[in-house]
């Protein structure tokens, strides 16, 4: 059940539990308990909401950063990552196999402000060999949900 | 000018129902819960094969059966869904759509005078079919109290010497009911008894719940006089591709072939590429869609029982076919008040044969949101012609 849970969850995070029950054939109270289970445990880590900022009146410049890593003995990756992930800026940190070591996703007001967090503040951290700024220019999908506007469909209204 | 119809073309009604759609049609506001096909788009990974094979260039007839590929998926695939087993090469036609491998089984098992058993409520294009191939229709009213299955007491008063075929069609449009195997039995042992043959309409066969499909032509005996009819429409949400295809005995299958050699030629070449691919790697999107509509069946149920409208729980297809006796309307009557006043369509159920007079057919092939304002207007209605009835009327 709780595959199907997360399932559900991970597409619309406001599912209604009640109908959610109904849809999976099983009592709300169990639904309701396995979910803060999972709340506790950490495999539910949020509910944040998916927004498309391109459509508001906010400006915002979101990078792609790749971070080139000279690992510390005895800490390997872990303690720079852990330190990395408390700047409030930084909105998702991975560890990746290939070219490079971290990608840091970064959001800023401006172009200039992303900037110089890279040259003052990643760049100048120890064990940061070196950084390759991307600045992306359009999401077209995002949390698996597509952002470009959808032609209507035209199925009929009655079909037999 | 002489006379240029055909008499027996005219014999065939169009469908009483087209007043009531043609009124839908004319209502943009109005939202359905009356289509008969997949809510879903075809997985991309399919539409892209469809894509790729036009890039290829890959226009051009196919072999009148089928692309021998898509034949030998089609096989592969019987056999390990459904137990049944088909040779590519003589025993599988590849066709438009289901509805096609109907037309090409009942003009190639036919003479004059024949009978066709044919269970009702069931989809709408069986009867004209039937006529259309010199066969006499022999209409089959099933019941609600049996869950919409055939039972082989109402089999065996249907049976007469002229007797040739049953259509069976589990899981049904539109009842949304299914036949198990234990349900099939009794039937099987009547019509090796009777010697009679079967077309087994299995379009729905993926979308079961709770219980797997069971197809009638893998019971002893059954295969050399079974005709079954599948395609893509439903299981992969492929209605607009038109392609489905029908197997069964290479003694009939040659016959069968021989007429869509000359009518039909082959089907779509796009279409067939994007099958096999469908076939390939297209079980994970059958299973996800499959949950889909069980998760909306289970909610329909939850909301017939809480605004008390009566209906068997359904274990196949995409319907749901509630009763609606209790308002001494016809179905016809209900729907389109139903649709005037809150402007949702509905199918009557008499649309699927007279003995649907009291039912309606509801699709759930659609999202839950949709669902959900659907039928909260569906309840407000019930609830209102509830308030209208004379006093001492009451269910």
């Amino acid at each position: 059940m709780r595959t199907e849970i997360l399932r559900m969850m991970e597409k619309n995070s406001k599912i209604d539990i009640h109908e959610l029950a109904i849809m999976l054939g099983t009592d709300e109270t169990l639904i309701f308990q396995e979910i803060e289970k999972m709340e506790n445990e950490g495999v539910i880590c949020g509910y944040p909401t998916l927004i498309n900022w391109d459509k508001t009146d906010l400006e915002k410049v979101t990078a792609l950063i790749e971070v080139r890593v000279i690992p510390q003995r005895g800490q390997g990756f872990e303690k720079l990552a852990a330190h990395i992930t408390n700047y409030p800026e930084v909105k998702a940190l991975y560890l990746m196999s290939g070219g490079y070591d971290f990608a840091v996703f970064l959001e800023g007001k401006s172009l200039k402000e992303v900037s110089m967090f890279v040259t003052r503040k990643l760049s100048t951290l120890d064990s940061v060999a070196g950084t390759a700024t991307h600045f992306i220019l359009k999401k077209y999908k995002d949390h698996g949900m597509i952002l470009i506007e959808k032609e209507e469909h035209n199925r009929m209204k009655v079909s037999l | 000018m002489r006379n240029p119809l055909s008499d027996k073309v005219i014999d065939i009604k169009p469908s009483g129902i087209r007043k009531f759609f043609d009124v839908v049609q004319e209502m943009p506001g109005a939202i359905s819960l009356g289509v008969g096909e997949p809510d879903f788009d075809t997985p991309w990974h399919i539409r892209e094969e469809g894509i790729y094979s036009l890039e290829k260039g890959r226009t051009f007839y196919t072999s009148n059966a089928g692309l021998m590929e898509l034949r030998v998926a089609i096989s592969d695939y019987m056999r390990s869904r459904y137990s049944l087993s088909y040779d590519p090469g003589s025993e599988i036609v590849v066709t438009v759509g289901g509805s096609e491998g109907i037309d090409l089984a009942l003009r190639a098992m036919l003479n004059e005078g024949d009978e066709v058993i044919l269970p009702e409520p069931c989809y709408v294009s069986y009867l004209p079919c039937i006529k259309l191939a010199d066969g006499v229709p022999v209409r089959l009213p099933l019941k609600e109290e049996n869950e919409f299955k055939l039972t082989a007491e109402e089999l065996l008063s249907a049976i007469t010497d002229k007797t040739k075929i049953l259509i069976l069609s589990y899981p049904n449009n539109p009842t949304g009911a299914v036949m198990s195997r234990s349900d099939l039995e009794p039937i099987v042992k009547i019509i090796l008894e009777k010697d009679l043959f079967v077309i087994s309409d299995e379009i729905y066969s993926e979308l079961t719940y709770q219980m797997d499909h069971c197809s009638i032509a893998s019971f002893p005996g059954m295969r050399e006089r079974t005709i079954v009819v599948n395609g893509f429409s439903k299981s992969f949400a492929m209605t607009g591709w038109r392609l489905g295809y029908a197997a069964g005995p290479a003694l009939i299958m040659e016959q069968m072939i021989k007429i869509h050699q000359f009518a039909i030629m082959a089907a779509p070449t796009t279409s067939q590429y994007a099958a096999v691919e469908a076939l390939a790697n297209g079980q994970e999107d059958v299973d996800m869609m499959r949950e889909s509509y069980n998760q909306r069946r289970r909610y329909l149920l939850h909301r017939f029982k809480k605004m008390g409208l009566s209906c068997f729980e359904p274990r196949g297809a995409f319907y749901m076919f509630p009763c609606i006796k209790e308002f001494g309307l016809t179905s016809e009557e209900f729907a389109t008040r139903f649709l005037q006043e809150e402007e949702v369509a509905v199918v009557p159920g008499t649309a699927f044969g007279d003995c649907g007079e009291g039912f309606l057919r509801i699709s759930y092939a659609y999202s839950i949101d949709e669902l959900k304002v659907a039928l909260g207007r569906l309840e407000r209605f019930v609830s209102r012609l509830r308030g209208q009835r004379p006093a001492g009327d009451l269910f």
